[in-house]
């Protein structure tokens, strides 16, 4: 007697499940969630939060807001920032002043922690939304964020 | 009458591995099998394969840095990781966080802890052979994923905790999409139960199969829906409430049976109860700050500090020897995953090996948080 009522169960609880799959084979369409990247590409938005690489923005006339106060190098755990610094003379009062020269990223170590962002005291570094970052070469991933010729505003202090 | 036959035939124990690549074992660790037959005799686990020294890493770093190392233990519940590592710190700096952070916290947990029920629940039909489980549970966590990638920038690895609150406020959307996410879960479970519970191969699979004892469940430190399983009381949430747990009413996840469909149920009520704590918390976030400003340079008082929260796999411990400097001395993780695995071998022993996968899948193993 068990045995057909074995089958009965195994039969309903099929019947069961295959009603929940068979409700989304009916509705498919609707509330489909697959993204057809890369054709998408176009209206692809990431979050504006989202962390995608650690840049420097630059305004028109090639000044960022970078002091050169080496605070992101220290709060990063990983050694993926290096500054190599440099001392200029600040134009108005003639004093001698640290700037940086080279404002290095390795994108390739950078765990996108979030910490160097939070530490620095001008905002000079952001979060950009870029998500397409595999090369075919690693070398290609040590970026230099400070444009080549581009120089501190004027008056950010940190 | 009883046959009377003279066998010389006798069988042989032989030794197999499973893993470290194999895709049931949902990483990459290694099962050394000792079987008779199909009959497994004894398993014993072999660790190592991802050990990355984070403990090691944490003497090394400053305390704002250790928290997003822990993102890369248990990777699904990266959330409550990072909040136990800044509850340590705050609870050796006598800091009190706003009610605000503390809400937040407790919310993002409680989210964080349906995702990785959600991914167990995907990856647990798949290894007892049911796929489209895996996608319907996919499709539920990437709404949760969205909301962490709002908010927190990261979809896995969020570091969004700071000793002294969070990184930064949560975005305006929040709560608008939490509260949708709630009413669509909702329907879903019922749909979860309906596709895989009553099923007859996967009662087959689970009922009565890896029965865990609750002293074995004790004696071993099993903890989180494993020892719940087998009616341990043992969630932290309730016996050392910490964040806004305290504020809030919630039923803890008990089942007695210890076998692999107690667990089930155990994390499948645990969705409920997420639910129920996430809406009882989402509607009155109480205004304030998000952090309380720290030193740049932390440094904790000489001395031990241990707290313990409750991930979606059980009991973390975080405990700091602290000599005064910038580092810890010594930074230990009490990781739930690796006293899970203790039990392996009492629960599968004279099962078979197609068992042995249901009950790696119900005590839930994810390996960083076993090797870390
Ligand atoms: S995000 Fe983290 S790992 Fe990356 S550069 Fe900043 S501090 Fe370093
Ligand atoms: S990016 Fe910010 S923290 Fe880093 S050196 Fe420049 S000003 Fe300092």
């Amino acid at each position: 007697m068990s045995y057909f009522s074995d089958i009965y169960n195994g039969i309903k609880t099929l019947l069961t499940g295959m009603s929940v799959t068979g409700g989304y084979f009916i509705r498919a369409r609707k509330g489909a969630l697959t993204q057809q990247y890369p054709d998408n590409r176009e209206t692809l938005k990431m979050f504006d939060r989202f962390r995608g690489e650690v840049i420097m923005p630059h305004d028109d006339v090639n000044e960022h807001r970078c002091t050169g106060c080496q605070k992101c190098e220290i709060a990063c755990p990983n050694g993926t920032i290096e500054i190599i610094w440099d001392r200029g003379i600040d134009e108005e009062t003639g004093k001698k002043k640290k700037k940086i020269d080279q404002h290095i990223y390795h994108l390739g170590m950078c765990t996108m922690c979030g910490l160097c962002i939070e530490a620095c005291p001008t905002d000079a570094i952001v979060w950009a939304q870029n998500y397409e970052n595999s090369v075919y070469d690693r070398t290609s991933l040590t970026k230099v964020l400070n444009q080549p010729g581009s120089k501190v505003k004027a008056g950010i202090e940190d | 009458m009883e046959p009377t036959v003279k066998s010389n035939i006798k069988t042989e124990e032989y030794f197999i591995n499973m893993g470290p690549q194999h895709p049931a074992t949902h990483g990459v660790l290694r099962m050394m099998l000792t079987i008779d037959g199909e009959i497994i005799k004894n398993v014993e686990p072999d660790l190592g394969y991802i050990h990355r020294s984070i403990e090691k890493m944490c003497e090394r770093d400053s305390y704002q840095q250790i928290v997003h190392l822990t993102d890369r233990m248990d990777y699904l519940s990266s959330h409550i990781n990072n909040e136990a590592v800044c509850l340590v710190v705050e609870k050796a700096l006598e800091i009190d966080v706003p009610e605000r952070v503390k809400v937040i916290r407790t919310i993002i947990g409680e989210l964080t802890r349906i995702a990785s029920h959600c991914l167990w629940w995907g990856v647990m039909g798949m290894d007892v052979g049911a796929l489209t489980t895996y996608f319907y549970a996919f499709r539920d966590r990437e709404l949760i994923n969205d909301i962490f990638e709002e908010t927190c920038g990261a979809r896995l690895t969020m570091n969004y905790n700071i000793p002294g609150g969070l990184m930064f406020d949560i975005h305006p959307n929040f709560v608008k999409r939490t509260k949708e996410f709630i009413a669509h879960f909702k329907t879903k479970i019922p749909e979860y139960d309906r596709l895989l519970k009553g099923n007859v191969i996967f009662q087959k699979r689970t009922k009565g199969i890896g029965v865990l004892s609750p002293e074995d469940a004790i004696s071993f430190g099993a903890s989180g829906p494993v020892a719940r399983g087998s009616g341990v009381n043992c969630d932290i949430r309730k016996i050392h409430p910490y964040s806004a747990y305290d504020l809030v009413k919630f039923e803890e996840a008990l089942q007695t049976d210890g076998d692999c469909l107690a667990r089930y149920k155990v994390r499948i009520q645990e969705m409920w109860q997420s639910l129920s704590i996430i809406e009882q918390l989402i509607d009155n976030i109480p205004e304030g700050d998000t952090k309380v400003a720290t030193k740049a340079v932390i440094k904790l008082p000489k001395g031990e500090y241990y707290q313990r929260v409750e991930t979606a796999r059980g009991e973390l411990g975080c405990y700091v020897n602290s000599t005064g400097t910038k580092n810890p001395y010594r930074f230990k993780f009490r990781s739930p995953g690796l006293s899970n695995l203790g039990v392996i071998n009492s629960l599968a022993t004279g099962s078979k090996i197609g068992d042995l996968v249901a009950i790696m899948a119900t005590i839930d193993i994810v390996v960083p948080d076993i090797d870390r």
